[in-house]
C-alpha cells in the first residue's frame, strides 16, 4: 500500500513537473498563437489586441495557474488555431497512435519470443549466424528510413496498399488496421531484432548458471529445460527491454505518422508545437508522460509477478538495504566487501 | 507436450496476421470509383481560422475562396465581377458605391441574404475598436448605409478607386455566432467536415445562385509530409497538388498534368535599412549587381521563374515595369567598384535569415551566399522556424537580411506597396524615403485612375533605383493535376477555384 501510495505520489510530481517545464519553454521560444494567427499581417496593434482577446497578455505565473486549474478541473482548454476543445480534438487521434503502437508491440513479441528462443536454441549454428547478420542489420536502420523502405516496395512495386491512402477508422475499421500495418512493421522492425538480440543473449546467460546443470540432471531435456527454468529467469531483462520500448514507441510514433502520412497525436503534436497552440501541446505531452509512466508501473508489477523476490526488495527495501551498507560502511570501513549482499553481486557478474 | 504446442501456436500467429494483412492489403486497390470526388494536397491545414475575415495566410484564404464571396468576386484574370451585387453605381465625386444585392442568393444555412448581412460583414471589418481594422482599406469607409431591403450605400472619407479590390471581403450571416468554427458563406461549395492535420471536406451547394460547381466533392488532404507527394500522387491517395517542385514534376508519370504558373509573389534579399551598412546606398546597389536571378533560377528551378525589379510581380500588368529588371544588370565590377566606393574596399559579412519551412527561399539564400563571395562579401545564413522569423524579423524588425516572397492580401498595388511607407506598421524594412512617401500618398489620394497608376510606378521607380531591396523573382509554381480532371485556372491571388474543374470521359 505505501508502495503504491509512493508510486502515485512521484507520478503526480513527475506530471506537474513537466507541465511546468513545457509551458515555461512556450514562454522562453519565440512567437504565440497570435503571431502565428496574424503570420506576415502583424502589426504591434494588431497583435496586442490578439493577445488581449486570447487572453495571452497575462503574465507568465497567472497564465500557468489558470491552465493549471482548468487542467485539473478536467477542463483542457480549447485549440488557438482550430477552434475545438482539446479533448475532442485529442480524443479522435488518440485511438490511432495507441493503436499502431500496440500493433507494433504485438509484432514485436510475436518476433521476437520465438526467434529469439530459436536463436539460442541454434547458438552458433548457421542459421543463427545467418538470423543474427540480418538482425544486426535491420537494427541499424532507423524506422523513418524503414518506413520508406516499406512504401517503396510493398506500395509502389508490390502495390499491396497505397502509399497515403490512411483511411480513418471511423470510416472502415479493417482497412483502418491493415493501413497501419506496414508503419506498425517499421515501428517494429529495429526494437523487434534489439528484443531478438536481447532475449538470445539473456538465454544464453542463463543456460551458463549452475541450476541448469541441476534441471539436467533431474532428467529433464533441453526443451523441458529451456520453457520451465531457463526462459522465465532470462525474461526478466527481456520485459525491462518491451517496458521501455512501449514507452518509447509512443513517442516514436511520432515519425512514422510522418512518413505514413497518419494524422494521429504525433502530427498534432508537431504542428501545434510550430503553432504554439500551447493547450494543444501540454495536453498531448501529459498524455504521453502519462502512458510512460503507467507502463512503467506495470512493468513492474509483471516483474513481481514473474519474480516473487523481486516484489520483497523493491524499491522501498532497497532503500533501507542501501542505508543500513552506508551505515556498515562508515563503521566497518574495507570489510564492506565482506557483506553478503555484494558478494552476490560479484558473482553474478 | 504443452510447450511445444504453444511454440506451434505462436508461430502459427505470425503466420496469420501476416497472410490476412498482406490479403486485405491487396483487396482494396481496384475500387477505382469515379464518384465525382477530387482529393487536393495542400501543404497545411487551416490552423488561422475558419473565419474568412480573420484568415490572414494565402494557404488558408485559397481553400476558403471556394466557401466565401464579397459584393464583388476575383476573376482568373485578375477583373471583378458582380458577385452576391448584381451591379453598382459609383457617384461622381468617386466617394459613394452603391450595391444593389442580387435577389435570392442563399447562404449556406438555407437562410437568405440580406442588406444588414452584408452590413453586418462590413462593418465587422471596418471596425477599429482593436487599433486597425480587419481589411486595412476600409479605414476609409465613414459609413455602410442600408438604403432599402436590396439596396446598400458605401460611404467613402476620401475617394479610392482601389475599394472594389477589397469588396471581395466576404458576406456572412449576421445571425452566425461561431463563424470560427462554423463557416456558412454564400460560395459554390459548403463546409462539411473537418479533422485536424488530416482534411477539410467541402460538397456542392445545391442553392448556389451561379453556375454550380461540377465536382461533387472536394477534399483538402493535409500533406504530411512532401517527400511521399509523388508517391501519393502515383499511388492514388491524392488527384491533385498546387505547388510541387521543379524535381517532383519531373518525377510523375504521363498520367499527370503539369501547370506552370506564377506564385504572384516578389522574393527579394530585403534588407533591414536601420542596421548598417544597409543604410548606405551604394553598399545595396553593389549587391543587387552582384546578384544574378537567372542563376538563381537555374540552380533552384531549372531556369523557371520571372524576373522582378521591384515589388510588383508580372502577372499584375497593370502596374508591373520590365525595364525595372534592367536596371541593375549583373555586373561584379560595378558593384566591387561600388562597394569600394562606400568605404568597404574588403567587403564585409551579415547573415541572411530564412525561414526554414520555405525550402525555395532557403535554397536561393544559398545561391546568394556564393553570388556574394564573388565581390568579397561574406554572407551566413542563419535559419529560424517560422513562428520566429514573424516574431523576429517581421514584427521586431531585429534582422539584417532576409529571403522571403512577399505577397498581395488583395490584388492591388497598395497591398504592394504601402508597407514601405516610412510610418507603416508593417514596414519591416525600416525603408524611409521621403519621395517615395510623397508619392505614395499622392498614389492613395488620387482619385483618378490614370493618376493613381502613375504614382504608384513612380514608387516603383524610387524603390527600384534607391536599391530598396535586393530584388530576385517571382517564383514559379508547378500545379500537377491527374489527368481525369481539367478545368484549372490561375488566379493572380491566392485562389484554388474548385467549382469550375471537372471530370475528363
Amino acid at each position: 500500500m505505501r508502495y503504491t501510495l509512493q508510486k502515485l505520489t512521484t507520478m503526480l510530481i513527475t506530471l506537474v513537473t513537466i507541465s511546468f517545464l513545457v509551458f515555461l519553454s512556450f514562454h522562453l521560444i519565440a512567437g504565440d498563437p497570435a503571431t502565428k494567427m496574424l503570420g506576415t499581417e502583424a502589426t504591434p496593434e494588431r497583435l496586442a489586441a490578439l493577445r488581449t482577446e486570447m487572453g495571452l497578455d497575462a503574465p507568465f505565473l497567472v497564465r500557468y495557474v489558470r491552465w493549471f486549474t482548468a487542467f485539473i478541473t478536467g477542463d483542457f482548454g480549447s485549440s488557438y488555431s482550430y477552434n475545438m476543445p482539446v479533448s475532442a480534438m485529442i480524443g479522435d487521434k488518440v485511438p490511432i497512435t495507441l493503436t499502431l503502437t500496440f500493433m507494433a508491440f504485438l509484432l514485436i513479441i510475436l518476433l521476437s519470443i520465438p526467434l529469439g528462443v530459436y536463436t539460442a536454441k541454434k547458438a552458433n549454428r548457421l542459421i543463427d549466424r545467418i538470423i543474427m547478420v540480418v538482425n544486426q542489420i535491420i537494427m541499424a536502420v532507423p524506422p523513418f528510413f524503414a518506413g520508406i523502405i516499406l512504401t517503396l516496395v510493398f506500395g509502389l512495386i508490390l502495390r499491396l496498399f497505397t502509399p497515403g491512402g490512411y483511411v480513418s477508422y471511423k470510416t472502415d475499421s479493417l482497412k483502418f488496421i491493415t493501413y497501419l500495418f506496414f508503419p506498425a512493421l517499421a515501428l517494429a522492425l529495429p526494437k523487434a531484432a534489439m528484443a531478438i538480440k536481447l532475449l538470445r543473449s539473456s538465454v544464453l546467460a542463463e543456460a551458463r548458471l549452475d541450476y541448469v546443470r541441476t534441471a539436467y540432471s533431474k532428467g529433464n531435456s533441453t526443451n523441458q529445460v529451456l520453457y520451465r527454468h531457463v526462459l522465465k529467469n532470462a525474461m526478466i531483462p527481456f520485459i525491462t527491454f518491451l517496458g521501455m520500448t512501449l514507452a518509447e514507441m509512443i513517442a516514436g510514433s511520432i515519425i512514422i505518422e510522418q512518413v505514413f502520412g497518419i494524422p494521429g497525436l504525433g502530427r498534432i503534436l508537431l504542428t501545434s508545437i510550430a503553432n504554439r497552440d500551447y493547450p494543444v501541446v501540454m495536453a498531448i505531452i501529459i498524455l504521453i508522460a502519462f502512458m510512460v509512466l503507467v507502463v512503467n508501473i506495470v512493468v513492474d508489477i509483471i516483474y513481481g509477478l514473474i519474480d516473487p523476490r523481486i516484489k520483497q526488495r523493491d524499491f522501498l527495501s532497497l532503500r533501507s538495504l542501501e542505508r543500513k551498507q552506508r551505515k556498515s560502511k562508515a563503521s566497518f570501513g574495507k570489510n564492506v566487501e565482506k557483506m553478503p549482499f555484494f558478494r552476490t553481486v560479484k558473482r553474478l557478474r | 507436450m504443452k510447450r511445444k504446442e504453444a511454440v506451434r501456436f505462436f508461430s502459427a500467429m505470425v503466420l496469420i496476421s501476416l497472410t490476412v494483412a498482406l490479403s486485405a492489403c491487396s483487396g482494396d486497390k481496384q475500387g477505382d470509383e469515379l464518384s465525382s470526388v477530387i482529393t487536393v494536397g495542400i501543404p497545411q491545414d487551416i490552423e488561422d481560422s475558419l473565419d474568412p475575415h480573420r484568415a490572414v495566410a494565402a494557404g488558408t484564404r485559397e481553400v476558403l475562396f471556394n466557401l466565401f464571396e464579397g459584393l464583388v468576386k476575383p476573376t482568373s484574370d485578375g477583373d471583378y465581377i458582380p458577385a452576391i451585387a448584381s451591379d453598382f453605381t459609383i457617384a461622381e465625386n468617386g466617394l459613394v458605391y452603391t450595391f444593389t444585392l442580387r435577389e435570392n442568393v442563399k447562404f449556406h444555412d438555407g437562410s437568405t441574404v440580406t442588406a444588414e448581412d452584408v452590413k453586418f460583414s462590413l462593418d465587422k471589418c471596418a471596425d477599429t475598436g482593436s487599433g486597425s481594422p480587419l481589411v486595412a482599406a476600409f479605414a476609409n469607409i465613414s459609413e455602410v448605409l442600408i438604403l432599402d431591403e436590396k439596396t446598400i450605400a458605401i460611404h467613402l472619407f476620401t475617394p479610392d478607386t482601389e475599394i472594389l479590390a477589397s469588396l471581395t471581403t466576404a458576406i456572412i450571416p449576421a445571425a452566425n455566432a461561431s463563424p470560427e468554427s462554423n463557416p456558412i458563406g454564400t460560395g459554390p461549395y459548403l463546409f462539411t467536415s473537418r479533422s485536424p492535420q488530416e482534411n477539410f471536406v467541402v460538397t456542392r451547394f445545391a442553392d448556389y445562385w451561379g453556375d454550380k460547381a461540377n465536382i461533387e466533392t472536394v477534399i483538402f488532404k493535409i500533406i504530411a509530409n512532401s517527400d511521399t507527394i509523388v508517391m501519393d500522387l502515383e499511388g492514388g491517395s491524392l488527384d491533385m497538388v498546387p505547388r510541387i517542385t521543379k524535381s517532383q514534376s519531373d518525377e510523375l508519370s504521363g498520367r499527370f498534368n503539369i501547370l506552370e504558373g506564377t506564385m504572384n509573389l516578389v522574393q527579394a534579399l530585403y534588407l533591414n535599412h536601420a542596421v548598417p551598412p544597409f543604410d548606405i546606398l551604394e553598399v545595396r546597389q553593389a549587391l543587387c549587381y552582384a546578384v544574378d536571378p537567372f542563376e538563381i533560377m537555374l540552380m533552384i528551378s531549372d531556369g523557371k521563374g520571372a524576373e522582378v525589379g521591384s515589388s510588383m510581380f508580372p502577372a499584375f500588368t497593370k502596374y508591373f515595369i520590365e525595364d525595372l529588371n534592367n536596371f541593375y544588370s549583373f555586373d561584379i565590377e560595378k558593384a566591387k567598384q561600388l562597394l569600394s566606393d562606400a568605404g568597404y574596399p574588403d567587403g564585409f559579412s551579415f547573415t541572411i535569415t530564412v525561414p526554414s519551412n520555405h525550402t525555395q527561399h532557403v535554397d536561393t539564400a544559398q545561391v546568394l551566399v556564393e553570388q556574394f563571395k564573388r565581390i568579397g562579401v561574406q554572407a551566413n545564413i542563419e535559419l529560424i522556424e517560422w513562428e520566429t522569423w514573424v516574431a523576429e524579423v517581421n514584427t521586431g524588425r531585429n534582422y539584417e537580411t532576409t529571403v522571403i516572397g512577399l505577397v498581395a492580401s488583395t490584388f492591388t498595388a497598395r497591398a504592394m506597396l504601402d508597407r514601405f511607407h516610412t510610418d507603416n506598421r508593417r514596414n519591416f524594412n525600416n525603408y524611409s524615403n521621403p519621395d517615395f512617401d510623397i508619392a505614395l500618398e499622392n498614389a492613395l489620394a488620387s482619385a483618378d485612375d490614370l493618376m493613381k497608376t502613375f504614382y504608384y510606378k513612380e514608387c516603383l521607380r524610387i524603390l527600384t533605383e534607391t536599391a530598396a531591396n535586393v530584388y530576385i523573382q517571382d517564383l514559379p509554381e508547378f500545379v500537377a493535376i491527374s489527368n481525369k480532371f481539367g478545368g484549372y485556372e490561375f488566379y493572380p491571388l491566392p485562389a484554388l477555384d474548385m467549382a469550375k474543374m471537372y471530370i475528363v470521359d
